[in-house]
């Protein structure tokens, strides 16, 4: 049924560019768009801007990650501390992260850091707040019944406290994939020197709209498979059996 | 030293000296518990039962008094010695049955040797060997509390605690799961405490049942039942079972009552 809504959305689109009903220098036809997407495939001109925009995700997230997922835990042992930092930090999640991005780009420059940068602080509060979400919502009976069984505070840790806050923690790490993405490639369209952000914003002003939605089209690809890769590392790690709660 | 659980003038209060809204749940409790005996607690909902439970089980440290087992003081959970049945379902949901039995022992430190045996023979005793690999979210609620069950006599303790352990239950499944625990009592000589509401519960397992006032809960009077374990089925339909079941109702009824009005029951 998608792969329907798809095609016909597809369909319309170059049946209207063809006959000029949309301007084909804003919508160019899909079969230019396929073609220079072919184009960038076979020449391999695309798997620079991708590598760099990986690079530039992948750095971000680890650091959005450790920073989130060990700020979110400490914060998540105290209840003075839930009480304080959680809406702290929830405020500052509504602050628009785009602002910090011209002091982003005095400290680091417009390489890769300044994108790194911008895509860890955006990444870094739904990972915050998930993982102290996460944690603050374990289970009491959980823990009374493992501690009255014996168990040592890393097993605790490891066997108890992690596997109950998973389904939570997890949804916070994917959701930060996701604005860490769209914060890098946004950055990449106002101020950078490579990167898939940068070519889609080149193409544009370079007025070859087939070109730039060629390179849309990947990072849109790119998009979903991250999408899928993160799906899979949930269900895989979802606990068996977890019931669900009202 | 005496064998047993030895309670001397325990109490309990939830909130910090000279709060208004502190709470005080148990006021010096006393009572002694030789080994091999099962004991019911008893009286109205926030007397203060399950906090006794946990200050015996290590998991709270009293506002007064002390708590001995086998004349040690207890400071801390004892897991090679005290096992613990939850009302709630205390499962960990994302282990299977069998699974859930295997953290138990490794959180125990039991032998890796070991494990697997003590694991089957627990659910054996529960007959639960066909649902060991069920997630607790296919069970029921019974079933739920047999796997908790079997978990906490995998640990092999010489004393286990239970929290109100079939209050979610029907009552059929109460009655023939209490005729169980008895057979259990009677094979294994543990020394059992046992929080319930049922009047019948109490004195179809007891050996001994101690009444609670409305808070701040005191141990009013304590009951013995003089009946021989494994109880039999029998026994529930007994006229001594009937008359003992009266006794404690005319003892809690007033108590209750109090619990109510001054809104102390939970």
């Amino acid at each position: 049924m998608q792969i329907v809504c798809v095609a016909a959305v597809l369909v319309a689109w170059q049946i209207g560019s063809t006959t000029g009903w949309l301007n084909p220098l804003i919508l160019p036809p899909v079969s230019a768009v396929a073609a220079a997407l072919g184009t960038l495939l076979q020449t391999g001109t695309v798997w620079a801007d991708v590598a760099v925009t990986l690079f530039e995700l992948i750095v971000a997230f680890a650091l959005a990650a450790a920073a989130g997922l060990l700020a979110g835990f400490l914060i998540s042992r105290s209840t003075l501390a839930v009480r304080v930092f959680d809406p702290l930090i929830a405020g500052l999640y509504a602050v628009p992260t785009i602002l910090l991005f011209p002091l982003y780009l005095l400290f680091f420059g417009i390489g890769s850091p300044s994108k790194i940068a911008l895509g860890a602080t955006l990444a870094f509060f739904p990972i915050a707040l998930s993982t102290i979400a996460g944690f603050t919502q374990v289970s009491r009976i959980y823990i009374a019944a493992a501690r009255s069984m014996g168990a040592s505070p890393l097993q605790l840790f490891r066997y108890v406290l992690v596997p109950d806050a998973f389904p939570v923690v997890i949804a916070g790490l994917r959701m930060g994939l996701v604005l860490g993405f769209l914060a890098i490639l946004g950055g990449e369209t106002l101020t950078s020197n490579a990167g898939l952000g940068h070519q889609i914003v080149t193409m544009a002003e370079s007025l070859e709209p087939a070109k730039m939605f060629a390179y849309i089209t990947v990072a849109f690809a790119l998009a979903i498979a991250l999408n899928v890769l993160t799906s899979w590392v949930e269900t895989r790690g979802q606990t068996h059996g977890r019931e669900q709660t009202a | 030293m005496a064998k047993g659980i030895s309670i001397c003038g325990v109490s309990q209060a939830f909130g910090a000296p000279g709060d208004p809204r502190r709470v005080v749940a148990l006021e010096d409790a006393t009572l002694e518990i030789p080994a091999g005996e099962l004991v019911c607690l008893i009286g109205p909902s926030g007397c203060g039962k399950s906090s006794l439970l946990d200050i015996i089980a290590g998991l709270a440290t009293p506002a007064g008094g002390s708590v001995t087992i086998d004349g040690e003081p207890v400071r801390g959970p004892l897991p090679k010695r005290v096992s613990f049945v939850f009302q709630e379902n205390a499962l960990f949901p994302w282990l299977s049955v069998y699974d859930n039995i295997l953290a138990g022992l490794a959180f125990q430190g039991a032998p890796k040797s070991e494990r697997g045996e003590r694991a089957d023979a627990a659910l054996s005793a529960v007959g639960l060997e066909a649902f060991r690999d069920h997630f607790p979210r296919q069970l029921s609620g019974g079933m739920k509390q047999r796997a908790q069950l079997a978990r906490a006599l995998s640990l092999q303790t010489e004393i286990l605690l239970m929290d109100e352990p079939f209050a979610a239950l029907d009552e059929q499944t109460r009655l023939v799961l209490g005729e169980d625990l008895s057979v259990q009592l009677a094979r294994t000589r543990k020394t059992i405490v046992f929080v319930t509401h049922s009047l019948v519960e109490a004195v179809f397992l007891a050996d001994r049942i101690a009444v609670f006032t409305a808070r701040p809960g005191k141990i009013k009077t304590i009951l013995t039942v003089d009946e021989p374990h494994p109880r039999a089925p029998s026994f529930m339909t007994s006229a001594k079972l009937t008359g003992l079941r009266n006794t404690l109702y005319e003892l809690l009824h007033d108590e209750v009552r109090k619990a109510i009005e001054t809104g102390a029951a939970i």
